[in-house]
């Protein structure tokens, strides 16, 4: 590793903050010119990840010293496989994303890509660093763009719905703030190869603060992630905000299960010692319970935009079940499941904006309206996602339920997670027929006609493509599911044995 | 030293707390920021508080832990955008809902409405 190579897992932080910049430099240029700047950086995205995940895929831990300081005094971005495949996921979402959205919903507001690419900014960020300051500076980032983006365009209900995710993101970040203070109080370091080193030896008269910083840091992370009870802000912030930005934010949830997943694998994980498994009395029942809450909310919806939000809920109370069963197994099946569900909400939020112009004045709401210009098509596409998201055969969301539930096999929770799974499985898939079948079959005759004051719109092949590129991605992942699922398999081990991480970071071989 | 610092960040987050559950933006907005002090000075008191030695090691001297001050530093910054923007978010919120609660429902006498 020497010369270029060594710089590339700077690579994936600093080409959107570049594009960021230039983006704001063109702002004033046409908008050809600034889509295309845009989707170049982003779709530059996808070989990088590629690489990333060649090289961690043979276990290698790249470790990039910023400014050449060793850690624990410099801050490190750490590429392993876990860091390699969010990144790849991201990349993939947020370049069929930015693909719908320069279609038209780039121009209802300013400085649209420049927050888009410091959204990546911050999520790739995010997703590298092994610094758990530099997280927390990272989520800001991520934060603070997608405020931007959130609201872009305006309108009543989106401020609302904006104003509510701020404040309480706000609230999340004061949390977080006190939780890495403990930590750095008690421990003296902020590296989160050496907090795993120095909190394996917690003196017992510390190890109530610990204990209460650690699950300080999982509210938090459960607050980005939407877990019950901190789920409540994302259905009206996703249902509200416009689709591309909304199929972006599937990525978003992801990144609180991924700390969850790196924190408490590592920090808190088999090499703690006297704080191990910290999580395991809560994540799993926790995780259930979303999955339960989120299923209803999707029965219940009154628009298609958020029973896919609730759908988001969902996904990750299955993502975190996985998680919190803690085995190899387990593990492989959340980080199968990851890329599936993000890519399937996305592209069912992408779907849901043309199905709403295609209905006019009845948008996406479950209604009976007119029959909707190019149904057929629509119509196809939605069928399809439905069986990806509610698990059914021959999609990914099926193996990735499959490989859950034959992880869950050996676990004390069998009859839990088998019994809420199934269940929710089977109520996902009715509702998800219901929608259908209102949104497509149960059309108002022609005489029942109103002259309608928004003019249904016919979806184009251009509107359509993003989604049709994100459900190929559904498709690849079945074609090939032996080896992602092997590539899960081996970031799975390679998460259980955090001292790998510690001593690539630290350089040390205990 | 310590009593008292316990007590400021104490009573800060409190107040906090309080305010950010109000039904109105403002207090929200003020409470945030109460928050945010709070935590400030909780992450410079994690530094352990200590009087008149500099944030840097010199030969045999005493010296306090500069870390803690850049992560203050950082801190505040950022909280500093962030409130920076929800005020201008709750005023947007006002213009858009035609009140000011959090809710973008104005509540009087006889109920919401």
């Amino acid at each position: 590793m020497n010369g270029l190579t060594m710089h590339w897992p700077i690579l994936p932080v600093l080409l959107p903050l570049l594009a960021g910049i230039v983006l704001l430099m063109l702002r004033n240029r046409s908008l050809t010119l600034q889509r295309g700047v845009s989707v170049a950086a982003t779709l530059a995205l996808i070989p990088l990840a590629i690489a990333l995940m060649q090289t961690a895929g043979d276990g290698t831990q790249l470790v990039y010293k910023l400014g050449n300081w060793d850690a624990p005094f410099g801050i490190v971005l750490v590429v392993d496989r876990l860091a390699a495949w969010m990144l790849m996921a991201t990349a993939l979402v947020a370049l069929f994303a930015l693909l719908h959205a320069s279609q038209g919903i780039d121009t209802e507001g300013r400085y649209f890509h420049v927050l888009y690419q410091l959204q990546l900014f911050g999520l790739n960020g995010a997703f590298l660093t092994g610094d758990l300051f530099n997280l927390f500076v990272f989520f800001e980032i991520l934060l603070l763009a997608s405020y931007g983006l959130l609201l872009h365009g305006g309108g009543r209900l989106r401020v609302k719905a904006g104003l509510h995710f701020v404040v309480i993101n706000l609230a999340g970040s004061t949390l977080f703030l006190f939780a890495v203070g403990t930590l750095y109080g008690v421990t003296g370091t902020l590296n989160m190869a050496d907090l795993t080193v120095k909190l394996a030896r917690t003196p017992p008269g510390n190890l109530a603060l610990v204990e209460t910083a650690g699950l300080l840091l999982f509210a938090v992370f459960a607050l980005k992630a939407a877990l019950l009870p901190f789920h409540l802000w994302l259905p009206a912030a996703y249902a509200h905000t416009s689709a591309s930005v909304a199929a972006l934010f599937a990525i978003m949830t992801k990144v609180g299960a991924y700390s969850i997943l790196r924190v408490y694998s590592l920090m808190f994980g088999d090499a703690a010692g006297p704080v191990a498994q910290l999580l395991d009395a809560w994540l799993a029942p926790l995780a259930l319970a979303t999955l339960t809450l989120g299923m209803l909310g999707v029965v219940a919806s009154t628009s298609l935009r958020q029973q896919t939000a609730y759908l988001v809920v969902a996904s990750i109370g299955s993502l975190l079940l996985a998680f919190g069963l803690g085995t190899r197994d387990a593990i492989a099946a959340g980080l199968y499941y990851l890329p599936h569900s993000t890519f399937a909400a996305a592209a069912l939020f992408l779907l849901a904006d043309s199905i709403s112009r295609a209905r006019g004045e009845f948008a996406d709401r479950f209604e009976p309206g007119f029959a909707m210009p190019g149904a057929r098509v629509l119509g196809g596409l939605f069928f399809v996602l439905a069986v990806a998201l509610a698990g059914l055969p021959p999609l990914s969301g099926f193996l990735g339920k499959f490989m859950l539930l034959k992880a869950a096999l050996d676990s004390p929770l069998l009859p839990w997670v088998w019994g809420v799974v199934l269940v929710t499985g089977l109520v996902g898939m009715i509702a998800l027929a219901r929608s259908g079948s209102l949104l497509f079959y149960r059309t108002l005759g022609a005489n029942d006609a109103t002259p309608a004051p928004t003019a249904p719109t016919a979806p184009t092949w251009a509107a359509l493509a993003p989604v049709a590129g994100l459900l190929l991605l559904l498709i690849g992942m079945v074609i090939w599911a032996g080896p992602l699922s092997g590539y899960a398999s081996a970031t799975a081990a390679q998460l259980l044995q955090p001292h790998l991480y510690i001593g690539a970071v630290l350089g040390t071989t205990p | 030293m310590e009593a008292l610092i316990a007590l400021i960040i104490g009573v800060l987050t409190a107040c906090g707390v309080f305010l950010a559950l109000r039904g109105q933006t403002f207090p929200v907005v003020l409470g945030l920021t109460f928050m945010s002090y709070a935590v400030n000075l909780f992450l410079f008191a994690m530094g352990r508080l200590a009087i008149g030695v500099p944030p840097v090691i010199a030969d045999g001297a005493r010296y306090t832990d500069p870390l803690p001050q850049a992560l203050v530093l950082t801190a505040i910054v950022i909280s500093f955008g962030m409130t920076a923007f929800v005020i201008v978010l709750a005023l947007k919120a006002r213009a858009e809902l035609g009140n000011d609660h959090v809710d973008g429902t104005h509540y009087d006498e006889d109920g919401p409405r």
